[in-house]
């Protein structure tokens, strides 16, 4: 009895340690985000002075401006344009993709498959230049289908594949059934396939959206102009034109934040779990 | 397998395989070809004619002092993500397992930042590091010592690398703790009646068992260490100060999109590319990844 209470004992105080340690990491990420969001009621000053501080002065100025001259609501215009039609673009094209590759045997199948894999290595380093000469070419710079057809591809490969494995996994027989009753692929694909893989389809469309929503590298070689910057390109310009007004930096990050922290608290669950399917997949 | 039609396959795999090819494939190999002319611009104009040049861009590389800061820094990051991305990660998820009350607030905690965009991320951490007025020098003014200048030549680098290496803990995190779970519950009940410590079932059961997932994360910690590019930029634009801070991405978007070093550009790129595969054989070759993943 007096043994098992010891160890009991020497357990909690483990998990004490543990739990402390935890917090600890816990705190280093949601700190920084905390202390933006409270000097974003601030006057920079104050910031300067006490950033620690709830704020003694609390002020919506720093929306205000960032609102009024910043152009942010026509940012995140361009950005849902953008990312949106990412999204939807990789949903559906990656799940026909998928679609073909895991319902037909048909020769170059294996070539297809390669040419799929191989493609999620390409860092987009190594083709931005010539898709560059591409869009200048066709008139594209500065127009929303420039960052959208180079992202559409990129994310395609990673999408593809999530989708395949899923597509993989699932029985068959309802397909079978329905096609053998007369159903056209088309109805079969549209009708049982799309529904039946909404839990992975959502995994894509979550990631595709942010990856292409924080992709500031694409953004700031297609988009020039300012009025047609998407979010991040907008923050970029902030930062090295209003560096030194700190109010409105820290309003201006909380205005980019809250969008995706939103999303973040609804869909974490389904986030993490795509993650992991993906990366471990990928 | 069950369509004997194949007419609708074409439909469903050409917009799909078209966009690849148009927007990697052919990319790609133009951007090899275009590292061995003197590219005057980026689209080619009528009466300019690129000049070939065959390999003069690659024995360029070789005497360019800044490549060479842009490479180091490059292979810093990676040794630093994997010891310390992948390091943390390891640790915080074998804890993470051990608790049994708060896993999911701690997942849902470490895996915020990854979410975030780095360009905000990035602006954030200018904040702290700022010389007035920044977070961190407040609290060495609260601590009675002189400010500091964060970016400074000998400090930048580091001060670039916490957040790079911060905000991606949690993606490794993850996978690390999924690959945990997966780990039979009877394995260490049956260590711990045989009087085995928890530090020795760690050691024991845990660490052999996600050997796999292990390698993965390194290897995914090795080639995305490769691909910073916006936390850089952001907080240290073009490797402020005098260059240190350069990595092979923000060195490549320097040459060719301010300086129009076209043709530099597309090798540097190349270089990448090169670097990556390299990398990614001799990691795989050190962890030996099992050969079911």
């Amino acid at each position: 009895m007096s043994m098992r209470s010891k160890q009991k004992k020497k357990f909690s105080f483990i998990n004490l340690i543990l739990y402390i340690i935890l917090g600890l990491w816990g705190i280093t990420t949601v700190f920084p985000f905390v202390w933006v969001i409270n000097n974003s009621f601030k006057p920079s000053r104050e910031v300067i002075n006490s950033s620690f501080s709830l704020p003694i002065e609390f002020t919506f100025e720093n929306y205000a401006n960032a609102f009024d001259n910043l152009n942010i609501l026509v940012a995140y215009k361009n950005s849902f344009i953008i990312s949106g039609s990412v999204t939807i673009a990789v949903m559906i094209i990656a799940s026909m993709m998928a679609f073909a590759m895991t319902r037909y045997k048909f020769r170059g199948k294996e070539f297809i498959n390669s040419l799929i894999i191989a493609s999620l290595m390409f860092p987009v380093f190594s083709t931005i230049i010539p898709v560059f000469r591409m869009m200048s070419q066709a008139n594209l710079l500065n127009k929303p289908l420039s960052v959208i057809l180079p992202q559409v591809a990129g994310n395609l490969s990673f999408a593809t594949v999530v989708l395949m494995g899923f597509l993989r996994g699932l029985p068959l027989e309802m397909e079978e059934a329905a096609y053998m009753e007369g159903a056209g692929v088309r109805q079969v694909f549209t009708r049982i396939i799309i529904p039946l893989s909404k839990p992975a389809l959502s995994t894509v469309a979550i990631f595709c959206f942010l990856w292409s929503y924080n992709d500031l590298f694409t953004q700031l070689i297609m988009i020039r102009r300012r009025i047609k910057y998407p979010v991040c390109a907008l923050l970029n310009e902030i930062s090295s034109k209003y560096g030194t007004d700190y109010g409105l930096m820290a309003s201006s990050i909380t205005i980019i934040i809250i969008p995706v922290l939103i999303v973040y608290i609804f869909l974490q669950k389904n986030i993490i779990k795509g993650l992991t399917a993906g990366a471990l997949k990928g | 397998m069950i369509y004997k039609k194949k007419s609708p396959l074409f439909i469903f795999l050409l917009p799909g395989l078209l966009l690849m090819i148009v927007f990697l494939y052919i990319p790609f190999i133009e951007n090899i070809m275009n590292s061995f002319y003197d590219m005057t611009s980026v689209v080619k104009i009528p009466g300019k004619e690129w000049n070939f040049i065959g390999f003069d861009n690659y024995t360029k590389l070789l005497s360019d002092p800044k490549l060479k800061i842009a490479i180091a820094n490059s292979l810093k990051m990676m040794v630093l993500a994997v010891i310390f991305q992948v390091g943390i990660a390891f640790i915080l998820a074998v804890m993470v397992s051990m608790i049994k009350k708060g896993q999911q607030i701690f997942r849902t905690v470490y895996f915020f930042p990854i979410v975030i965009s780095a360009t905000a991320i990035g602006l954030l951490f200018k904040l702290f590091y700022n010389y007035n007025g920044g977070m961190l020098n407040q609290l060495m003014l609260a601590l009675d010592k002189e400010p500091i200048n964060w970016l400074a030549p000998e400090l930048a680098f580091i001060m670039v690398s916490i957040p790079t290496i911060w905000s991606y803990v949690g993606f490794y995190f993850v996978i690390i703790l999924t690959g945990i779970s997966a780990i039979p519950e009877e394995l260490y009940e049956s260590a711990s009646i045989d009087g085995c410590s928890r530090l020795k079932q760690v050691w024991y059961i845990t660490i052999p068992m996600v050997r796999g997932v292990m390698c993965t994360c390194i290897t995914l910690a090795v080639t995305g260490a490769l691909k910073v590019f916006d936390l850089p930029w952001v907080i240290v634009p073009k490797g402020a100060p005098q260059g240190l801070t350069h990595f092979l991405g923000t060195y490549m978007y320097e040459q060719t999109f301010l300086i129009s070093n076209i043709d530099y550009g597309s090798t540097l790129a190349l270089i990448i590319v090169i670097l990556g595969v390299v990398v990614s054989k001799v990691v795989s070759r050190i962890v030996k990844p099992d050969d079911n993943l």
